[in-house]
């Protein structure tokens, strides 16, 4: 019997970065506010130490800093028709544990989307016709605009200390930046990250093939930062350390570098780590959260009561509580009813590999210390010939050169023994790749739903993944590699090596952790879990945030968005939902 | 009433009319309240009266001294276990004369010798505050001390030589600043309990005091306006922002001193803390009885202290020992670096410390430890080389120096 505990005005689930906003709005707003992390509490000292961080085996390797699958994870298959088996070793995307989830171990590339990404069905079929979207894929607008979340994404980046260069400031395309962006209200608030060599090589050769190169933005402070908050930040040392790692001197944002100082003392917030939530209790009108279930650490059973309750786990998790909770009608893409698991996405990347005769120094890196082109990006060129939808950018990042993990050789090298040594050598600071981060669109049969074999370890149904690539991603896919390659011959390189995405997902190989979708946007509750306001059509004071809401995936990195829509939803709730609790869209 | 109280209550009160010195104004019950809460904050009593994870003021926390270890007491108005049932006459008594009501003495772990400087009216406002906490059961443990010591008469010897009791008094050849700064900070603040040498039993060297000192395990610098240990090149508004936001652009307070700041120093109003910092900067030169410092020529030990710095320290204090404004502090002209005694670089060092939190600078940065990553040579080769680069002339460590201090660290954990 689960003990019921004295009730809080909000309850959140998880405490990675949309938590850790809406706890600081929230608590603003002087509701008293808990958050339940399934993780451990930590902190920059001594959790991410500059003494100890920068240990490839302990973090990369070992996966130090992720969610653990021995304790949390799903079952996967590829197609309807085969039989879902649980992913027993983290693959091809790694979410995180503990206070600042993901948020720690990021990179901090924070893009912002294209405004036609926010309305790409409509975007689609007038540009080209309805016909030009496949039968089965199951793209839509998300019910919010660019313009509605442009000072979301303002606010985001501000909080973050995002160094780039802005390409277009209301309207006014900006030399140097990224000419295709959305107008933005301001310039980041920090320069670009210094470029490294392998960042100049890529512009100049990358203008030459006729692209538009750009400095990509960082959440890596080029300079010291005090944040909306009066968080100071401190400068990035270009110690190739932020993927997989956490950050040591406070230079790349996360909710610790960011939110925490000016969060965790609050009398009215509450964090409680190692509870890890199991249900979202409903009255009997099933039209209200009254309380959530979780277990601790030791076993224990609570019921937590809340006036306002919000999923802000990572973005499967999310989807998976409201299909044990049995909030909203479950996705079936069979009968193609329900929206509860709808609309998985996920992102198809490629890379070309380049071997050089410069020395490009690839240790002096930094998570989103990189140049990019994004004249193939969503709906930024014609689609008409090529006859696929979405898009994505190329890329030259340096992030790190870490021994184990982070080193290119040529085509044929051999794996181990003295010629690949040889290679190794010789390539090591001469090397660098191309990568193309490209969308994936949502489809009739990639979906989320409870698995019919297998349990977890408190007894519930595990989350069931069922996706593929589809025709459409591959051709947009091989177009990027394309032009990547495009770049990688007019850097004159010795050789490169292209290596492109091809045949069946596999959820083995690490690709990336931007998984979207099963709780998806919108504004009709036929096809959508919440509203334009990331609240449930369903139980109106439930609220979900994170990428779960994305009705598909464009070719950017998702934190920037996520943010931006959860500064949007945290303002809704402030300045409608107290004052008058309730739907705030009348369905 | 003192013009200095009523610049503590326009201070508080974020009231920005100025109130003539000597005017009077009627001491309410709610000023008086709001004056005790402010000088409480000032004394820091929270820091020793307030057990971790314990009830405010419930008192019990373990206070280690050279000695042996105490434990505070219960500021509640608890009838049994707290000061409930003592008459103001009996609270005076202890502030000012360190004895409890039945006459027993306190131990000087209690700053009643610098309490003793306190006025009547603001140990009373003291006493009206602590009345309004809840009140909280709590037994304090009985002093482990060894005897004598656990005597508690042996303390009137310790008075007759080292306690000099009595009330402040002005100096009239002085500002009202310098007057109510020196007030603070010969009285609540007891600065110079940390920052001044101690004699074999514990009492403040009177000659030496703020010439730096032990103080809870730590090294408290010099505040004399010695080069470069001291507060000589530290501006009066250097003083007010290192106690007001736990930083200026010279250092970050860490250890003890980040939680005098976190519990006291911040909530004094500005104009306290500027009278603080012009009594401070008022403080005589160096009666100094060490050697002059003289930084290493040991060429191979700051060769070798030189690449530990390039790969352990630079990346935040940067090559040229100048940090990065508002994040970390210089090592350059660091008044922390060149302190006589190096027990706290040491433990920097060694332990680790979290700065300061305060409102305007609420990020806490903080120092890892690298005890399991250095060892003592190297520990003591690379403090050696940042006492004698960037022009710091500060004298070599031991590696024995280090040793001593990692088993004071390990026997604190």
């Amino acid at each position: 019997m689960a003990q019921r505990l004295p009730a809080v005005d909000v309850v959140l689930v998880g405490f990675g970065w949309t938590a850790s906003i809406l706890a600081k709005e929230l608590t603003d707003a002087g509701l008293q506010v808990l958050a339940l992390e399934r993780g451990i509490f930590r902190d920059t000292i001594p959790d991410f130490s500059p003494t100890s961080i920068q240990d490839e085996l302990r973090y990369a390797v070992r996966n130090g800093l992720f969610e653990e699958p021995e304790r949390e994870t799903l079952t996967f298959r590829n197609s309807l028709e085969q039989t879902a088996l649980p992913m027993r070793h983290l693959g091809s995307f790694r979410p995180g544990s503990g206070a600042g989830g993901a948020g720690v171990h990021w990179n901090g590339q924070t893009w912002r989307f294209l405004p036609s990404d926010f309305e790409l069905r409509s975007h689609i079929a007038q540009r080209y016709g309805a016909k030009f979207i496949p039968q089965d894929m199951t793209i839509q607008d998300w019910g919010v605009t660019y313009a509605d979340l442009e000072p979301h994404y303002d606010r985001f980046e501000y909080l973050c200390g995002i160094s780039g260069q802005a390409g277009n400031v209301g309207g006014k395309v900006q030399e140097g930046g990224n000419p295709f962006e959305g107008a933005r209200r301001r310039g980041y608030p920090l320069p670009p990250l210094k470029r490294g060599a392998g960042q100049v090589l890529f512009d100049k050769a990358a203008r030459e093939a006729g692209f538009h190169p750009f400095p990509c933005p960082a959440a890596n402070t080029s300079e010291p930062y005090q944040n909306i908050y009066g968080v100071q930040m401190g400068q990035c040392t270009f110690c190739g350390y932020c993927e997989w790692f956490g950050c040591g001197n406070y230079s790349k944002a996360s909710p610790q570098t960011t939110v925490f100082p000016v969060l965790l003392g609050r009398d009215n917030f509450e964090l409680r780590t190692r509870c890890e939530v199991t249900r979202v209790n409903t009255d009997s009108s099933r039209k209200r959260a009254t309380s959530v279930t979780y277990v601790d650490a030791a076993g224990r059973e609570f019921e937590q009561p809340a006036e306002l309750v919000i999923l802000c786990a990572f973005a499967q998790h999310n989807v998976h509580l409201l299909l044990l909770s049995k909030i909203g009608q479950p996705y079936d893409p069979v009968a193609n009813k329900g929206v509860v698991g709808r609309n998985y996405a996920y992102q198809i990347t490629s890379s070309v590999d380049v071997f050089v005769d410069q020395i490009l120094n690839p240790f002096m890196g930094a998570g989103a210390l990189g140049q990019a082109v994004d004249d193939f990006n969503g709906d930024l060129f014609d689609h008409g010939p090529h006859g696929f939808v979405g898009g994505g950018y190329l890329a030259l990042w340096t992030t790190g050169g870490r021994p184990i993990l982070q080193h290119h050789v040529p085509e044929g090298t051999p794996t181990w023994g003295g010629k690949f040594k040889r290679a190794l050598a010789e390539n090591y600071l001469r090397s660098a790749s191309i990568a193309t981060h490209g969308s994936v669109m949502s489809y009739r049969d990639a979906y989320l739903d409870l698995d019919p074999t297998y349990r977890d370890s408190y007894g519930n149904p595990m989350l069931r993944l069922t996706f593929d690539f589809h025709d459409n991603e591959h051709r947009m896919s091989d177009f990027l590699t394309a032009r990547a390659t495009d770049v990688a011959k007019a850097m004159r390189a010795r050789s490169f090596h292209a290596k492109p995405r091809k045949g069946r997902y596999s959820i083995v190989p690490y690709q990336t952790t931007h998984n979207t979708g099963g709780a998806v946007m919108g504004d009709d509750p036929r096809t959508s879990v919440v509203n334009r306001y990331l609240q449930s059509w369903d139980v109106s004071n439930l609220f979900v945030m994170g990428s779960s809401v994305f009705p598909q995936n464009a070719g950017y990195n998702p934190t920037g968005t996520v943010g931006a829509l959860t500064y949007w939803a945290a303002e809704a709730i402030k300045s409608r939902y107290l004052k008058q609790p309730g739907p705030l869209v009348s369905a | 009433m003192k013009p200095g109280y009523l610049m503590a209550i326009a201070g508080l009160a974020g009231c920005a009319v100025a109130i003539a010195a000597g005017a009077s104004v009627r001491d309410t019950t709610h000023a008086q309240l709001e004056r005790g809460r402010y000088l409480v904050a000032a004394g820091d009593c929270a820091a020793c009266h307030t057990a971790d994870n314990g009830k405010p003021f419930a008192g019990d926390r373990p206070i280690p001294t050279p000695f042996g270890t105490l434990y505070s007491s219960n500021l509640t108005p608890d009838e049994e276990t707290g000061i409930g049932r003592w008459s103001d006459d009996d609270f005076v008594r202890a502030m000012r004369e360190g004895r409890r009501p039945n006459g027993d003495h306190l131990y000087p772990a209690f700053p009643y010798p610098w309490y003793t400087r306190l006025s009547r009216d603001d140990v009373l406002a003291i006493r009206a505050y602590l009345e309004t906490l809840t009140p909280v059961k709590e037994v304090v443990r009985a002093p482990d001390l060894p005897w004598p010591m656990s005597w508690r008469e042996s303390v009137a010897g310790w008075n007759l030589l080292f306690f000099h009791d009595g009330e402040f008094k002005p100096d009239p050849q002085r500002s009202n600043e310098w007057n109510r700064g020196a007030y603070l900070v010969e009285g609540l603040g007891h600065c110079s309990a940390c920052h001044s040498p101690k004699n074999a039993l514990g009492g403040v060297k009177r000659d030496e005091a703020f010439q730096g000192g032990m103080g809870e395990g730590w090294f408290a610098t010099s505040l004399r306006p010695t080069h470069p240990e001291g507060l000589g090149a530290w501006s009066v508004d250097d003083i007010v922002s290192y106690l007001k936001t736990g930083a200026n652009s010279r250092a970050r307070a860490m250890g003890p001193m980040a939680e005098v700041v976190e519990n006291s120093t911040r909530h004094l109003s500005t104009s306290d803390l500027h009278a603080m910092a012009v009594y401070l900067k008022d403080l005589p030169g160096d009666n100094d009885t060490r050697h002059p410092p003289r930084a290493s020529d040991d060429k191979d030990a700051l060769t070798r202290g030189r690449l530990i710095y390039l790969d352990q320290c630079a990346g935040c204090h940067m090559q040229n020992g100048e940090g990065i404004a508002k994040v970390f502090p210089p090592i350059k002209g660091n008044t922390g670096v060149h302190a006589d005694d190096p027990t706290s670089l040491a433990r920097l060092v060694l332990e680790g410390a979290r700065s300061a939190r305060t409102g305007d600078k609420p990020e806490g940065f903080a120092m890892p430890g690298f005890a399991d990553k250095l060892t003592d040579p190297e520990i003591a080769d690379v403090i050696t080389y940042i006492r004698s680069s960037f022009g710091n002339q500060a004298a070599p460590v031991s590696t024995n120096k280090i040793a001593d201090v990692r088993k004071q660290v390990a026997g604190h954990s």
